[in-house]
């Protein structure tokens, strides 16, 4: 149902004259101007996929000056680029290609290891780091879609962590996939009631998302560290550290080919949740209010639907997705007992993976697989080339940032307007034609 | 101060705002601008206030050529103006919008509210205003708040006054002030432009007028030309604004609002002790000037408001205290007051804003799943039946002009089992042809015997489509009267005095 | 249906009911029930030492010794009292006074300090100096959260604005070796970082949030990596800032108590001292602050009275940047003097926190970033005497109350109106 985007929508709308006016008495008189093979160029030229990749090759190329520029090689034939310009020209090519060569092999395919089964590990871990992010970014991708912007993943992680790490832990005795289960249940629930509260929140009082939900990052943070340093709660029994003991094997998720991957069923369930959240936003109905809510939450409430009740389920089934990437990473990633930094930033990537993938499933599950490589490939350069892997984080913010910007931005992305800090229907004429929509 | 826009023309991408305007306003002279809602109006004194830059043309004033890249230039030029929706800050005093912008300032840019305060009461004097310069905008009534608008234009040395459709949130009494404020301001020398599409006010104030219809001006009249005449110049035709309509097929009465009262979410009694019903087969219209209640009376109908007290029952089943998707399903119909905000997802298709308030079941949802399928079907179809002049049930609701868009609402609400059709400005900013369809489509829906509620400004669709009407007036009813009152009783009871006979038709 | 009592319909006036707001004085209740619950049900016997004096003061006062049951229940009845008086208040339709929660504040701190110091001492200068110390850069990204929100630019980056004026500062201090070339190259820093926002926000309206979000990463990485790559293969060259002495203010210094706390600091929190009262002054006395509140409050307004809205929303927020990375540079110059990586942990949200518990208003925003010091610092000095109450509860307090606050729950936050909605026109 995603429709084309037929008409650039951004009219000057100071006076309400135009929006009601008529050119002719046909509302599509104007439309025969748009010739098809013009709709056809804009579409390619506007179309997402091009612009997601011409981001992702800038990014890259600004990493690669970021690369050079702090290279110790470089900086020494810098001094006498003018007598030996070859000498830099060198060293950059060497320090990209070392940089971006081991990127590939950390992440796609070790060419230098011998065989198959060896050579493709990087791309096992490279699938093994995408699996919590599809999971998460599908979760903030949903909230964009219902206008909600979800930045909670991080407290979302660590109680869906908690949670299952707590039943992975404890019950001894349940057979396999039944403790598994469990276990898993238990941590999607968490991390969903975590964010419902904020959903809650937001139902009730007004209080802007953003902020409850950063703020109850925080709130856990603490909250799961307090449990992780006391006994008797999460804390490993006899131990000091702020540090759970190790999941039982009947709850872990089993690797998916085989022990010499780190590859775990996570990421099939992940790929099923994708579907599941395909589903849900284009053919469920309550997608189809989810994103009436998104779009024009006044409308949706006058067309019958409860806008609150709708934010509250909302946040449920974002947390839920979110809590569902905490789970993955104490039961698939981290088996041997988690800290309360189990959530490894994947909550924050989750919102850069929607916002690359424009909050549509699929696209979301695109750009959690690219951002696995960049994750897995960064530590192999960090390792081999002695690249910081905070290069990786540069490159993903640049990445958002271009593909956010115009003139491209209106036409790509596909977010409801996020009716921020204004729960009120005040100053709406502005609002309404500034926001960013699609 | 002599003004002349000679030849303006402004583009919206394919779209012709205006087309080679020229107009002349002499000093002293109040001259109005005449179109209908979307006749370009607007844009021409955007243009003139340069919040637009005019394509081709250009603007003179004394003679001299002005070259306006914002606002500032603009005002600075002598030009001042009374926006249509007022450029007040709610959260600012009198004093400190009046100021804003060419603030008096002290050492070290401090502001100088003492003498902004002065100049408040300077100016209000001159023209008889009450006004305290420490009030809250936000807290004063909406003609006050107007004054407030002119004392900011005249503070800075207005030569050349624009009104941009000043009176639509006015009452007639409102009204009658501000034309004696705009005669005031003319004795002054002060040059007026007075853009309004209502007659009656035109005849009153106008020394000369300029009729505009799609973006160009089509002539000029003398404040003495009939109604008639002023009317055909401005919509292109012999307009006939009553539709065909036999005579009403009275039913029981069906909707029986009793002592409705509502207070709104800041405390405000805005619907006061009102009650009428609907019969089976009738059609009631709310007539009254914008702001008496009449959008808090049908969105406690409709189960949007949230303090109701007093009875609301249709066909002997209660609606207060129901949700919205209750009332819905107790079949009535709703065409909202304003389609882009509360009647349609813009960015969603024609065929997905058809089942808005039918997505709570079948036939479009099955076991929690679209059938879209059903969904195209549907909206194939209705898109033939209501006219809908599009690319196909695909098009963004976004992309329609205003009378596709209100047919889109039509056809979701009036393709529904109905037990009542509430109308709320059905036509407001439609074209004439647009409008037609609308009122023929109502018109249908009460002659097979459904009861129509219709709220509306606008006196001549009151009197067009009205069985009986009710006039509001600070949240309650003046009174009802049959349909074919006369319009200077409506008028008169538009202003809160009771119609003479006194009684309820 | 149902009768209406509502009054009769003789003369039709909107009538106006005032709508009472009973969430402050129900937050107070709650607090003084607290207080009557833990200080005395829950009363810890024993004696609180209070230290009042450094060595180094110029008046050396006594050690305060109190009773710690005793003290308590007079501070929880003072608490009820206090609490009385709101309802009182707003029963009759007044507003209850801002002085009046800060003295009930006072004095719940008071009580709760007696509650755990129960035969133990805690050091009431050193905590109150470690207090500012942590609330200094929480108001400067408070103050440049307030200017950049109030001309209608939601300000998500003061995170980034922080560390980004911590790196650079400390880099360009330790190459110069002066930390005034380091203040200042901290706030070129953070307007940098302004710069892309308002850019992105203001020019190509990209949601203020996301904006906000992605620069705090890449900030984050950009800083991460030049202080792996390049940082720690030359600390000594690039990353070992000298740091400014504290300055002794004569007369004022030697004030007890409040003299060390406030008036032996460091030139930054002098600074501070300025910028905040500076901040107030501008914002609500100056032609600048009534054009820059317009400008966030109706921007359509500001521009037919010949505002240039967006120009004016970029400087603003380009001047928000500086003083956030004016504030990011006490880090490195101030208080730890060296960078290390993502040093400023999340005080760009506390900071917006701040921003919002104290309402959009630069003093109230101050009193909220103190207020979130204090609760930082306390927890570390009760960590040391042991405390009845985990820290991690103490340093999830201006969390929650900051989620309180916006929840409208204490007090009503009321963002600009046009906060975050971009301006465009033709």
């Amino acid at each position: 149902m995603s429709g084309n985007e037929p008409v650039d929508r951004q009219l000057p709308n100071i006076s309400p004259e135009k929006a009601t006016r008529e050119p002719g008495q046909s509302g599509t008189a104007s439309e025969p101007e748009r010739s098809r093979w013009n709709v056809a160029m804009r579409e390619i030229l506007n179309g997402s996929a091009m612009i997601s990749l011409l981001a992702v090759v800038l990014a890259i190329i600004i990493g690669g000056i970021l690369i050079a520029v702090t290279d110790e090689n470089v900086q020494a034939t810098a001094g006498y680029f003018f007598s030996r310009p070859g000498d830099m020209i060198a060293a950059i090519w060497n320090s990209v290609s070392g940089a971006y060569v081991s990127l590939f092999q950390g992440s796609i395919y070790n060419f230098r290891r011998p065989g198959f089964a060896n050579g493709i590990r990087p791309l096992m871990d490279t699938l093994t780091f995408a699996t919590p992010l599809i999971v998460a970014g599908l979760g903030v991708a949903l909230g964009f879609r219902a206008g909600l912007f979800n930045i909670g993943g991080r407290g979302q992680m660590l109680f869906g962590a908690s949670a299952a790490g707590w039943v992975a832990f404890s019950f001894a005795g349940l057979p396999f996939p039944l403790h598994l289960i469990f276990a898993v249940v238990a941590g999607v629930i968490a991390g969903a009631l975590w964010s419902g509260l904020a959903g809650l929140l937001k139902a009730t009082t007004g209080a802007n998302e953003v902020i409850t939900t950063i703020m109850l990052n925080y709130v856990a943070y603490y909250f799961v560290y307090w449990m992780l340093s006391t006994q008797g709660l999460l804390q490993l029994p006899g131990s000091n550290n702020p540090k759970s003991p190790g999941m039982l094997p009947s709850a872990v998720l089993p690797p998916l080919f085989g022990q010499q991957y780190s590859l775990h069923w996570g990421f099939i369930i992940a790929i099923l949740v994708t579907f599941f959240a395909w589903w849900l936003l284009n053919r469920s109905r309550l997608g189809f209010q989810f994103k009436a809510v998104g779009l024009n939450p006044d409308a949706a409430r006058v067309a019958g639907i409860n806008v609150p009740r709708m934010i509250v389920y909302v946040m449920l089934f974002s947390g839920a997705f979110v809590g569902l990437a905490g789970v993955f990473q104490v039961l698939g990633t981290v088996t041997t007992g988690f800290s309360a930094g189990i959530d490894a930033g994947i909550g924050f990537d989750a919102i850069t993976v929607a916002l690359l993938g424009r909050s549509k499933p699929w696209g979301v599950f695109a750009a959690a697989v690219l951002f696995g490589a960049f994750k897995a490939g960064g530590f192999a350069m960090q390792a081999s080339q002695g690249i910081s892997v905070d290069i990786v984080l540069v490159v993903q913010s640049v990445i958002v940032l271009l593909i956010a910007a115009p003139p491209l931005v209106r036409a790509v992305f596909r977010l409801p307007k996020p009716n921020l800090l204004s729960p009120l229907k005040s100053n709406k004429t502005q609002g309404k034609k500034a926001v960013v929509t699609k | 101060m002599k003004l002349e826009l000679r030849g303006i023309t402004k583009r919206f991408g394919a779209l012709v705002a205006n087309d080679h305007i020229s107009v002349v306003v002499e000093p002293g002279e109040i001259h109005c601008l005449l179109g209908e809602n979307g006749a370009g109006k607007s844009t021409l004194m955007n243009v003139l206030y340069g919040l637009y830059q005019a394509d081709e043309g250009e603007i003179l004033l004394d003679d001299k050529v002005q070259k306006f890249s914002g606002p500032g230039d603009a005002m600075a030029a002598g030009i001042g103006m009374v926006h249509q929706h007022f450029m007040l800050i709610p959260v600012f005093t009198v004093a400190e919008n009046v100021m804003l912008g060419h603030e008096p300032t002290t050492f070290g840019d401090r502001l100088n509210v003492a003498k902004a305060r002065e100049q408040v009461r300077e100016i209000s004097q001159r023209f008889g205003f009450d006004l305290d310069p420490d009030a809250l905008v936000g807290d004063l009534p909406v003609g006050v708040q107007q004054r407030v608008e002119i004392i900011k234009a005249l503070s800075r040395d207005a030569k050349v006054l624009v009104f941009d459709e000043p009176t639509a949130v006015l009452t007639p009494q409102e009204t009658d002030e501000l034309m004696l404020i705009m005669k005031q301001l003319k004795e002054t020398g002060t040059s007026i432009v007075f853009i309004t599409h209502k007659l009656r006010e035109v005849r009153e104030v106008a020394d000369k007028i300029t009729v505009i219809r799609l973006g160009k001006v089509v002539g000029e009249a003398s404040p003495t030309a009939s109604n008639e005449e002023l009317a055909s110049m401005m919509v292109g035709r012999a307009i006939e604004l009553t539709i065909e309509k036999g005579k009403a097929k009275l039913g029981q009465p069906a909707l029986v609002v009793d002592k409705l009262s509502v207070i709104d979410p800041i405390g405000q009694l805005v619907v006061n002790n009102i009650s009428f019903d609907i019969k089976e087969g009738e059609i009631v219209a709310v007539a009254g000037v914008q702001g008496n209640g009449q959008t808090e009376l049908v969105e406690a109908i409709m189960g949007l408001q949230s303090k109701v007290t007093g009875g609301i029952t249709l066909n002997g089943r209660s609606l207060v205290g129901r949700s919205v998707r209750e009332v819905l399903d107790a079949g009535v119909g709703f065409v909202p007051e304003d389609r882009n905000e509360d009647g349609l997802v813009s960015e969603f298709t024609i065929a997905e804003n058809l089942m808005l308030d039918r997505s709570n079941g079948e036939p479009f949802v099955k076991h929690g799943t679209l059938q879209l399928a059903t969904l195209a079907e549907f909206a194939e179809e209705k898109l033939t039946e209501f006219d809908i002049r599009a690319q196909g049930i695909g098009t963004h609701a976004g992309n329609l002009s205003g009378g596709n868009q209100q047919k889109v609402v039509l056809a979701r609400e009036l393709s529904r089992e109905l037990k009542l059709l509430v109308a709320a400005q059905p036509t407001r900013g439609l074209d004439v042809g647009s409008v037609e369809f609308v009122h023929t489509r109502i018109v249908e829906a009460r002659d097979s015997g459904v009861p129509v509620l219709v709220v509306s400004t606008e006196l001549d669709e009151v009197v067009a489509l009205a069985d009986r009407i009710a006039v509001m007036y600070r949240g309650g009813i003046v009174g009802i009267v049959p349909g074919d009152t006369p319009r200077d009783v409506l008028g008169l009871m538009m202003a809160g005095e009771a119609p003479s006979g006194g009684k309820a038709a | 249906m149902s009768t209406s009592t509502l009054p009769s319909a003789a003369p039709i006036t909107l009538e106006r009911t005032i709508v009472k707001s009973w969430k402050g004085p129900i937050a107070l209740s709650i607090f003084a029930l607290l207080a009557i619950v833990l200080f005395g049900v829950f009363a810890r016997p024993g004696v609180s030492h209070f230290r009042l004096s450094t060595t180094g003061d110029f008046f050396q006062l006594p050690q305060l010794d109190v009773p710690t049951t005793s003290t308590g229940w007079i501070l929880a009845v003072i608490l009820v009292i206090l609490a009385a008086w709101s309802v009182l208040m707003v029963f009759q339709s007044r507003r209850v006074p801002l002085w009046l929660t800060i003295v009930f504040a006072i004095v719940f701190m008071a009580g709760f300090l007696t509650w755990v110091a129960a035969d133990a001492l805690i050091p009431i200068p050193g905590l109150l100096i470690g207090a500012v110390s942590l609330s200094v850069p929480l108001i400067f990204g408070a103050m440049s959260g307030v200017i950049s929100e109030r001309s209608g630019v939601i300000n998500i980056a003061i995170e980034g604005q922080l560390l980004a004026g911590a790196f650079v500062s400390a880099v360009v201090a330790s190459m110069t070796g002066s930390p005034w070339a380091g203040l200042v190259a901290a706030m070129v820093a953070g307007t940098l970082v302004s710069f892309a926002l308002a850019a992105f926000a203001i020019k190509y309206i990209v949601d203020q949030i996301i904006v906000g979000v992605v620069l705090n990463v890449l900030v984050s990485g950009l800083t991460g990596f030049l202080f792996s790559q390049v940082l720690t293969n030359n600390p000594k060259f690039l990353n070992t800032p000298p740091r400014f002495d504290r300055i002794d203010i004569p007369v004022l210094g030697q004030i007890p108590i409040i003299g060390p706390v406030l008036f032996d600091q460091t030139v930054i929190v002098y600074f501070m001292y300025i910028v905040v009262a500076g901040v107030a002054y501008a914002l609500f006395r100056t032609r600048w602050g009534l054009r820059t509140r317009a400008v966030g409050e109706h921007p359509q307004a500001a521009d037919t009275v010949g505002i240039k809205v967006n120009l004016r929303r970029f400087w603003n927020v380009s001047l928000a940047g500086a003083i956030a990375g004016f504030g990011g540079a006490y880090f490195t110059l101030g208080s730890v003097g060296s960078f290390t990586k993502d040093m400023t942990a999340g005080a760009g949200f506390i900071a917006l926190a701040a921003v919002i518990f104290g309402r959009w208003d630069p003093i109230r925003a101050m009193l909220a970033g103190l207020l979130f010091g204090f609760a930082t610092n306390l927890q570390s000095v009760l960590g040391i005497i042991g405390s009845p109450v985990p820290s991690q509860f103490m340093l999830m307090l201006p969390y929650i109350v900051t989620i309180f606050a916006v929840a409208g729950l204490v007090g009503q936050s009321r963002a600009p109106a046009a906060d975050g909605k971009p301006y465009i026109k033709s």
